[in-house]
């Protein structure tokens, strides 16, 4: 029976020693089982076996992060939307940790008006503008980095195989974007122009 | 091999929702709780949430958490 808890009550007994910690782990071991099973079941690289490993792995995490936590939600919401972290940072580590980030950069490059995109007359435009932006005007980091997010690589895994982390990461992502608005812009593409879906 | 079209749509996208100042997905993890339990009642947005919503418009990793987030909340 899961003992009901308001959220300083949760944060006071996690910061306890002794049976009131106790108790209140095992009932947050408890509900993260519920939660994770729940959000991860539809997910075709999630098997049950795993579970225990991401609700260990979120405790830890959860416990680190308690002086974080900003009391706007319920206690229970933030720690499950940690334990998703963790889980899906780990699967999609899985998924990508064969891929050289280097090849999969070097085999898409961004080579304009290849037969497999060529993109309707309307878009044609501002699809060239993009990439001779992005050939000019994005440091190599800057390139590998937006391209690699497009075709959909985990952030851990650019970040690992950069020697970087996941929040440096973001940086240069953000700067790669605002250099390429910046771009389109002064090539004089609002971005009312770009709000188009290339067919 | 070139970028697909739905590549260069979804690269057109996240161009767009580009803002100046954003936050990183850090930040976002901290407070998309709110966010979440907002949305699932149905209560309009606060300006300080705002954030959170663009950051979830450009970032894919954690929208995918924010909608299991969402799933996991409405058991």
């Amino acid at each position: 029976m899961v003992q009901e808890r308001d959220n300083n009550e949760w944060i006071a007994a996690l910061q306890a020693d002794g049976p009131l910690r106790e108790a209140a782990l095992s009932d947050l071991r408890g509900m993260l089982l519920i939660g994770l099973k729940t959000a991860l079941k539809s997910r075709s690289d999630f098997v049950d076996s795993l579970l225990d490993d991401f609700v260990q792995d979120s405790l830890v995490r959860i416990l680190r992060s308690l002086d974080q936590f900003q009391n706007r939600s319920r206690f229970v919401t933030w720690a499950t939307a940690i334990a998703i972290r963790v889980a899906l940072t780990e699967l999609r580590k899985r998924r990508w940790r064969d891929v050289s980030l280097e090849t999969l950069v070097a085999d898409t490059g961004f080579e304009p008006s290849a037969a497999e995109t060529s993109p309707d007359r309307e878009s044609q435009p501002i699809i060239e503008a993009m990439y001779r932006i992005i050939g000019s005007d994005l440091t190599e980091k800057q390139r590998t980095v937006l391209l690699a997010e497009i075709k959909g690589m985990a952030q851990e895994e650019i970040a690992r195989q950069m020697g970087s982390s996941r929040n440096a990461l973001y940086k240069l992502s953000h700067d790669a974007r605002q250099r390429l608005k910046q771009g389109l812009e002064k090539a004089g593409f609002t971005a009312q122009e770009y709000a188009i879906t290339i067919s | 091999m070139s970028l697909s079209r739905p590549e260069l749509q979804k690269m057109l996208d996240v161009v767009r929702a580009t803002q100046p100042i954003e936050i990183d997905c850090d930040v976002c993890l901290m407070q998309v709780g709110e966010f979440a339990e907002l949305n699932l009642v149905g209560k309009p947005i606060p300006e300080g949430l705002k954030a959170i919503e663009q950051h979830l418009s450009i970032c894919d990793e954690c929208r995918e958490e924010y909608e299991m987030l969402c799933v996991a909340l409405r058991k």
